[in-house]
This record gives structure tokens, C-alpha cells and sequence, in this order.
């Protein structure tokens, strides 16, 4: 669908005296499949902007291919990269709603531009849309009269006016309150699924990926340090950025995370279930059978999209521990041993 | 009181105030209108072509820039006699309401197109951006995105503009313009007829005020934030 090969960036920064390369992106490999909803996630100067840029460009790339459905876009003129511009829709963190315009005319504007619907086609769609993202009550409003997450509502019907096959979203919920953020994200997950629509998003909130995307890439200093599944790279990050990202996901519930326990007694291990073996009774079960006992020091039970995942850690004490290990090992969750 | 009001005002021919007032509005509104017709494209220009903006072109933007300042920096009056030789390559004549419009459009078009340029620069540039993303062609993006957005900050502007040209006009008498100020110098100034100055001096005022209180209504009206 979205395929990035050997893509890299460098921008000419003007200094005292000499220009100096600063490279944004270096060589890149990426491939985003059709209908998936991709996470970018970094620190801001990571290049995931940059990145997500390309894709449209806004940015050009300075050199490499980027094929969307087998069309190499890097080699688009201008009237090709107009045409393939109104089949990519894109969402920002500041909306960038047009505020001398009212709301239904916001999301007309890219029909307009298009300049091949007629003015009744151009009402229905607004129409159908505006009611889609729950605003069809503030069609003749201007965008300063509306709360953030109503803006963005906006922004996600102008970027879906011209049915496009894919939405860019740029960093969409950063300038939302936690609520709204979650109302926002449920909207976008909501339209992927209806739409099979490719979304592709880049945010510096681990959260954000954890309840949309399906695949994510950790980038860090310009390139992709760590890419897979959501579960997988958020279950068990290899990469100390990515590590690092899904300690301040959790630090937001959980401030002991960065406890080593010290003063509990007994072997202390980390327990990961993922999808139906959430909802298994298994450590019931192994206390029961091997005499085990055990205490929960810090856990999580939450869901990766749709994917149910538990994540605690425990302390042993007591009866045939390794017997419980060797239960644990073989049953179907992932086991670190800590202590 | 009728008695009071005519020694008051003895010297006043109210008849000449009002054909002064006449050419004063006819020359405002026709040199407005030419400054409008050339400072809006040229300030639209100055825009693009400015550093990191969309047309960046550092020659052309150092060049124009050079014309604009060198234009604002010369004074008005000086302007007024320079530019009598153009004006009546122009309108035929360089006296009365014809010869005074080129030398104000010369000397306020410049002005307002720095200004509108400064109202272009305040638009957010992730409209832009997102305008562009909509797959815009650059001039969709100038009058689908740019003009609509700064509109505000263009007609503050044209106001700012016009109270400018009416202390023009008043100058352009000098050069036998006609208008309110030509009659302020050639009565209440040369002919001490005191009462005529001040007849003059508060028709402009009121002038300047009505222009004044228009373009912050309309302002208001325009601005959606």
C-alpha cells in the first residue's frame, strides 16, 4: 500500500557563514499494508513529521522511492501530486480549520477544490459526513465557536470529503484532554473499520498507539529503531526508546513501577498474558497444585485495541517453586524470572 | 443666533466648502480604489516571494522590497512635484482631482502593500499547509485560504490606508489639487480667515473618524476568532 524505500531527508540549514546538512530521515525501509492502522511514535526531532510528510509531500524527499498502491509519488508532478493529494486525507494537531469559514464549509472546501462535484452532490456529502462525526448541528458555525474535540471532528470530515484511501494524522489528539482524546481515537478506530480505510498516524503518546494501531515503529534520531505488532513491541520492547515510551504509558497509572522491591521476599517474576489466556485462571490453579504462595505487586489489565492483556508482577514464597515455574513456563504466558 | 453664527463664521462660502469636500472624496475614493487595484497584488507578491514563504524568491523579495521602502521613505510632498511629469503623461493634466490621484496612489500603494503583506504573514501557516494537503493549487491557495483568512487584517489596512490619503489629499493642494485642504492654505492659511480653517480642519476630522469607525465594523463583522 505505503512503501518507503531507501527514503531519506536531509534539510540545508543555513549557519554562520556555511550551510550545514541536518539529515531528518536517514534511509528508511517501511511497508504499510492496506486498511492497517499504522502508529509512528518518537520524541519531537525524531522525524516521524518529517515521515508522515513524505507520504503526502508536503516534504520532498531528498532521495529514494515512496510507492502508494504500486505508483511511485516521489516521481508525481504538479498536476499528478494535486490529483494524488485530494485521494490522501490529513488531520492535524492545531486542526488548521479555516476560521473564516463555517464548519460546512470547511469540510466543502476540498470538494471544491477538487472542482468536479456539483453543488448538490458537494451539500449531501457535507451533510452525510458532518453527521457521521456527530456535528450535525453546528454545520453553519465557525470553528472559534466550537470546543477542541469538535474541531477535530471537523478536521476528520474536510480530511474524509474526498473518500480517500488513506488519512494522515499528525500528531491529531496531542492539543486534547484525555476524554476527548479517547472520544477522537474511538472515532478514527470507528472509520477504519467502516471505510477500510489505511490510516497512518504519528503521535509521542504510547497510549494513543495502544488503543488504534495495529502496527507501530519506534523512531529515534531520524530512523526506525523497533517495528512489529502493537502487542509485540508494546508487550516486549527491545529498543531503550521504545522501553522508555512504554514506562511513561504505564508510570501514568502506576508510580511503583520503577521499584525494585527489595524488601518483598521471594522469587519475583513478570507475567504476560495476551488475548484468551487473560481470562484463565491460571494462577489460582498453580498456587493450588503446588502449594505456592503468591502476591501481586503491580499489574495491568487492559486491552492492545481489541487484543485483552494482563501484565503483573509477582512475588513466590513457599511449597514447590519450581514446580509453579515449570507450570508458568508451559502454560500460555510469557515469563520473566526478576529476582 | 443666526446673527452670531455669520460673524462667527463671516468668511465661510459654504458653497466652495462643499465642492472642496467633493473633490477631497473623489480624490480619496479614486486614489484608494488605484492603491487597492495595485497594493493588494503587491503585497500578495511581497508575501510569497519572502523568506521560507511559498514563491521564496530572495531577488525578486530584496528588489520589490528595495522599491517599497525607497517609495515610503520619500516624502509626500517632495513626491507630489517628482511625479508631475508622469501625471500628465497619465491624466493630461497635473492640477484638480485627476492630476492628485497617480502621485497618492504612487505614494500609498506601497504602504499598502507592506501592510498587507503583514496581514498575510499573520495567517496561521498550517492553513496553508492543510490547504495544500487538500491537493490546492497555488492559486486556490491564494483565494480559497489566504485572502479569506487574513480578510480582517486587510480591510484594517485599507482602513488605516484611507485616513492616510485624506492628510494626502490635503497636501496635494500644494499643487493645486483642489479639496479641503487646498482651501484650508488658500483661505484660513494665506488669507487669515481663521473661521475657514477651522470649518476645513473639522470636515476632516469628521472625515477621518466616519473612515475610522466603517473599517472597524467591518473588521469586527469579518473576524470569526
Amino acid at each position: 500500500m505505503i512503501e518507503f524505500q531507501q527514503v531519506h531527508k536531509t534539510y540545508r540549514v543555513a549557519g554562520r557563514g556555511t550551510a550545514r546538512e541536518v539529515p531528518a530521515l536517514k534511509p528508511t525501509e517501511l511497508t504499510i499494508g492496506a486498511g492497517e492502522v499504522f502508529g509512528l511514535i518518537g520524541h519531537s526531532g525524531a522525524g516521524k513529521s518529517t515521515l508522515l510528510r513524505l507520504i503526502n509531500r508536503l516534504e520532498d524527499p531528498s532521495g529514494g522511492r515512496i510507492l502508494v498502491n504500486g505508483e511511485d509519488v516521489t516521481a508525481l508532478d504538479a498536476n499528478g501530486l494535486r490529483r494524488f493529494r485530494q485521494r490522501v486525507g490529513m488531520i492535524f494537531q492545531h486542526f488548521n480549520l479555516l476560521m473564516s469559514k463555517t464548519v460546512a464549509d470547511n469540510v466543502a472546501m476540498p470538494l471544491r477544490l477538487a472542482g468536479n462535484h456539483s453543488r448538490s452532490e458537494i451539500d449531501s456529502r457535507v451533510a452525510a459526513l458532518l453527521d457521521r462525526v456527530g456535528l450535525k448541528d453546528q454545520a453553519r458555525k465557525y470553528p472559534a465557536q466550537l470546543s477542541g474535540g469538535q474541531k477535530q471532528r471537523v478536521g476528520i470530515a474536510r480530511a474524509l470529503a474526498t473518500e480517500p484511501d488513506i488519512l494522515l494524522c499528525d500528531e491529531a489528539t496531542s492539543a486534547l484532554d484525555p476524554q476527548t482524546t479517547a472520544s477522537v481515537l474511538q472515532l478514527l478506530a470507528e472509520i477504519n473499520a467502516e471505510l477500510k480505510l489505511t490510516i497512518v498516524l504519528i503521535t509521542h503518546e504510547m497510549d494513543v498507539i495502544r488503543r488504534v494501531c495495529d502496527r507501530v515503529a519506534v523512531m529515534d534520531g531520524g530512523e526506525i529503531v523497533e517495528q512489529g505488532p502493537v502487542t509485540e513491541v508494546f508487550l516486549h520492547p527491545k529498543h531503550p526508546t521504545t522501553q522508555r515510551f512504554v514506562l511513561e504509558d504505564e508510570a501514568v497509572d502506576e508510580g511503583e513501577q520503577h521499584d525494585d522491591f527489595a524488601h518483598v521476599p521471594g522469587r519475583i517474576l513478570r507475567l504476560t498474558f495476551q488475548g484468551e489466556a487473560t481470562y484463565k485462571p491460571l494462577l489460582g490453579t498453580v498456587a493450588r497444585e503446588t502449594g505456592v504462595d503468591f502476591s501481586i505487586l503491580s499489574g495491568r489489565i487492559d486491552r492492545i485495541k481489541d487484543t485483552p492483556y494482563g501484565q503483573l508482577t509477582l512475588a513466590l514464597v513457599g511449597g514447590d517453586m519450581g514446580a509453579a515455574l515449570a507450570q508458568l513456563d508451559a502454560a500460555d504466558v510469557h515469563v520473566e524470572v526478576l529476582r | 443666533m443666526d446673527a452670531l453664527f455669520s460673524s462667527l463664521l463671516g468668511n465661510v462660502d459654504w458653497y466652495e466648502i462643499w465642492l472642496a469636500t467633493l473633490d477631497t472624496l473623489l480624490m480619496l475614493g479614486g486614489s484608494l480604489l488605484f492603491t487597492i487595484i495595485l497594493g493588494l497584488p503587491l503585497g500578495v507578491l511581497l508575501f510569497l516571494t519572502g523568506p521560507r514563504q511559498l514563491f521564496e524568491n530572495g531577488p525578486l523579495y530584496s528588489f520589490l522590497s528595495f522599491v517599497v521602502n525607497v517609495l515610503r521613505s520619500l516624502p509626500f510632498i517632495i513626491l507630489l512635484i517628482v511625479m508631475i511629469p508622469f501625471t500628465v503623461l497619465v491624466t493630461g493634466t497635473s492640477l484638480g482631482v485627476a492630476g492628485a490621484i497617480p502621485p497618492l496612489v504612487v505614494g500609498a500603494a506601497p504602504f499598502f502593500a507592506r501592510l498587507v503583506e503583514t496581514a498575510l504573514r499573520e495567517v496561521d501557516r498550517g492553513i496553508i499547509e492543510a490547504t495544500q494537503a487538500m491537493g490546492a493549487t497555488t492559486r486556490q491557495i491564494i483565494f480559497n485560504a489566504l485572502l479569506p483568512e487574513a480578510r480582517p487584517g486587510i480591510i484594517a489596512a485599507v482602513t488605516v490606508t484611507a485616513i492616510t490619503l485624506v492628510s494626502y489629499t490635503a497636501m496635494a493642494g500644494v499643487v493645486g489639487a483642489g479639496g479641503l485642504g487646498d482651501l484650508a492654505i488658500r483661505f484660513g492659511y494665506q488669507r487669515f480667515q481663521t473661521d475657514v480653517m477651522v470649518v476645513t480642519v473639522v470636515l476632516l476630522l469628521v472625515l477621518v473618524q466616519v473612515l475610522q469607525s466603517v473599517g472597524d465594523k467591518l473588521v469586527t463583522h469579518f473576524s470569526r476568532k
